[in-house]
């Protein structure tokens, strides 16, 4: 299997032109003084796409957001739109319109004209464009806030209002950089389905930078890992999960399950491990290996376990809490127990962007 | 987990803290004790001989005796409006305050726009302690450099001389001119803040939104510093309205302020002057209502 591995599209003897993509870039490098923001990206997302940046603070998501908007400039790379370089366009200049993390709405206007703002600039005539921006607030469930002006709403509202005055000028590709950052949980997760549900509605691409594993794992369509300026893989949020391409994808990606046995790593995730009741018979071909519970943390619905493997190690199970109460887990503090896996759940981790399954 | 308890030493109940915990359960007391001082201040000295300047204002002065009559009546506005020296001054002070306002403005828009939004730290401090400069020294010395300057054998009229031009002498030029360069800092400053307070994602968005540079810039940054640069137009503006130095230094027109001093020195008229002072402190009123209906301090 080799779904990860990246092909570079500039290479000689590709084959007839596909579909253009709605972003492309190749080779973008940018630094800050010494600080290397993205240290040379090769991307490529479809039409339709809702693609997410995932990585954590300070691996160069909102400056890569920033190139493709026109906010900075790469040092070196191009960037395509649709099949045109605008690496040397402005921001004003390019199809792409962004949903900043601040929101950056502007406080003495009032929402309508903030929605009506990007048309207004373009020329569109009085009655259409309060038209679209009527309809863009209906789709962000704010009609009839028209009047109002951003410090009379909520954190959320505002959230919705960025989103409206962005995708009413339907641009080619919308740019959102965290934005729901600022939302406490509830409304995250509320704001999740509806952003998925606007993007599938108006079928604009979304190139959506996050630092929420779950947030990109449940949105994307495809997703690009982030670490150190560098994407470390590429792919659909089950193939991230299930088959991370390097050790630094299992850990960010999920909890980071990572053993060594006879010189080879490999990444087990922690719903995929058992643990043996008192003399209990493991799988044919199950993996086993015992251990101490170093910690137990009880979490509701479920209950982790943090185990000292015998063999060197340690490993996060993850335990559903059916019949069991909270004073019985925490009571297995201490204990030793024993650990299956199949050996076919356990996903082998190479160097950055390769990766073999154990099987 | 094993939960650690940390346990403190019970504190002291010295007297001190006995104070401390009485304030702390009475905050209205602890409000009262800290704004004691400046309010008893505010109350007595700034706004106790403003309410003595406005009485005084209605009072007149007996024409034979020279005495303060304190029967209240408003004969000394009357002789303001009827007397066409007196308003032709009033006039021109609030002309010559108009025009030093805009000046300062147009001039100090560039600068605080480059300090807030362009200029790299480094470069900031050091035009912030350029423009505060001229502040440490003495009015009297700067004005009296300006007369150096445009009297009829000073710098400037040496300088033009080969080009066959003149320097405009001492006037109400003159006095535009000394008045915009004394109160400018007070115009760079307040804009100066008012502008680095902009978000820079704002600008962006407007340029994402497909506005260029200039579009930008009447449509979001000219309209959130408008509150600044009315701030700073209040000082310019009153600075100017109130001054009689400078009109006796480089002019030989008078101010409202000339006048006021006349009256109260000279003339020994202190109800007339205490009228005229007012004028000042109307024209302010009015302004400040028009920039509020202006929207000038909406988005503050
Ligand atoms: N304007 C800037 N000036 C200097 N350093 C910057 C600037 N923008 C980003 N950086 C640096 O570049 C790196 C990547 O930042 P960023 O793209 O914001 O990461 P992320 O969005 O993933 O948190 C960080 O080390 C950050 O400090
Ligand atoms: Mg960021």
């Amino acid at each position: 299997m080799s779904t990860q591995a990246r092909e570079r599209p500039s290479e000689a003897g590709e084959d007839a032109p596909q579909p253009a993509a709605d972003v492309r870039l190749e080779g973008v490098r940018k630094s800050f003084g010494d600080v290397v923001a993205v240290d040379g990206v090769d991307l490529e997302i479809d039409q339709g796409e809702f693609f997410s940046l995932l990585g954590p603070s300070g691996s160069g998501k909102t400056t890569l957001l920033r190139i493709i908007a026109g906010f900075e400039r790469p040092d070196d790379g191009t960037v395509w739109l649709a099949d045109v370089d605008v690496t040397n366009k402005a921001p004003f200049d390019r199809d792409v319109n962004t949903v900043f993390q601040d929101y950056a709405l502007f406080p003495h206007m009032s929402i309508s004209e903030n929605v009506e703002y990007g048309l207004k600039v373009k020329g569109v005539g009085k009655q259409e464009r309060r038209s679209r921006a009527e309809e863009a607030l209906q789709m962000v469930r704010l009609p009839g806030y028209g009047k109002r002006k951003p410090s009379q709403l909520s954190g959320g509202q505002r959230q919705r209002v960025a989103l409206a005055r962005a995708i009413v000028n339907r641009p080619r590709v919308l740019l959102l950089d965290e934005p729901l950052g600022a939302l406490d949980l509830k409304l995250r997760e509320e704001m999740q389905i509806e952003l998925k549900r606007i993007q599938q509605e108006v079928g604009i691409t979304f190139v959506y930078v996050t630092h929420d594993q779950e947030e990109a794992l449940t949105m994307s369509d495809r997703l690009a890992v982030f670490n150190n300026g560098l994407i470390e893989q590429i792919a659909a949020p089950a193939d991230v999960y299930e088959r991370p391409a390097t050790e630094f994808v299992a850990g960010f990606v999920g909890v980071s399950n990572v053993l060594e046995r006879e010189g080879q790593r490999f990444v087990v995730r922690p719903e995929k491990i058992r643990i043996l009741e008192q003399g209990e018979e493991p799988y044919a071909g199950a993996h086993v290996e015992s251990g101490q519970v170093r910690d137990v943390v009880y979490v509701g619905m479920v209950t982790r376990y943090i185990v000292d493997l015998e063999a060197g190690g340690q490993l996060t199970v993850v335990r559903q809490n059916l019949e069991t109460s909270s004073q019985d887990v925490l009571e297995a503090r201490g204990a030793q127990v024993r650990l299956e896996w199949r050996p076919e759940q356990t996903y082998e981790i190479g160097e950055r962007g390769q990766m073999e399954e154990d099987e | 987990m094993a939960s650690v308890t940390y346990t403190q030493p019970p504190p002291r109940r010295s007297p001190g803290r006995r104070f401390a915990a009485f304030l702390y359960r009475h905050p209205r007391v602890q409000l009262s004790l800290l704004l004691a001082t400046p309010l008893g201040w505010l109350v007595i000295a700034y706004l106790g001989s403003l309410a003595v300047l406005f009485l005084a204002a209605f009072w007149r002065l007996d024409p034979f005796t020279a005495d303060i009559v304190k029967d209240p009546g408003l004969q000394n506005f009357q002789t303001l409006l009827d007397n066409p020296v007196y308003r032709e001054i009033t006039i021109r002070t609030v002309k010559i305050a108009a025009a030093v306002t805009i000046t300062d403005a147009i001039l100090a828009f560039p600068i605080a726009y480059y300090m807030a939004r362009v200029a790299t730290p480094r470069v900031r401090n050091l035009l912030v302690v350029l423009i505060l400069m001229p502040l440490w020294s003495s009015y009297l010395v700067k004005v009296y450099a300006w007369r150096v300057i445009l009297q009829e054998d000073g710098i400037l009229n040496w300088a033009l001389g080969p080009f066959g031009l003149h320097g405009p002498g001492f006037g109400e030029i003159a006095m535009w001119l000394v008045f915009s360069y004394l109160w400018l800092p007070y115009m760079i400053l307040p804009l100066y803040a008012g502008l680095e307070r902009i978000p820079d994602s704002l600008l962006e968005a407007s340029g994402d939104l497909g506005a260029r540079a200039g579009r930008t810039f009447r449509t979001i940054v000219l309209p959130l510093a408008l509150p600044a640069v009315v701030a700073g137009s209040i000082f310019t503006f009153s600075l100017t309205l109130g001054d009689f130095i400078t009109p006796n230094l480089v002019s030989s027109v008078q101010f409202i302020g000339n006048v006021v001093y006349a009256n109260v020195g000279v003339a020994n008229n202190l109800p007339l002057a205490a009228a005229f002072a007012t004028v000042p402190v109307l024209i302010m009123i009015a302004y400040l209502l028009l920039a509020k209906r202006l929207g000038a301090f909406e988005s503050l």
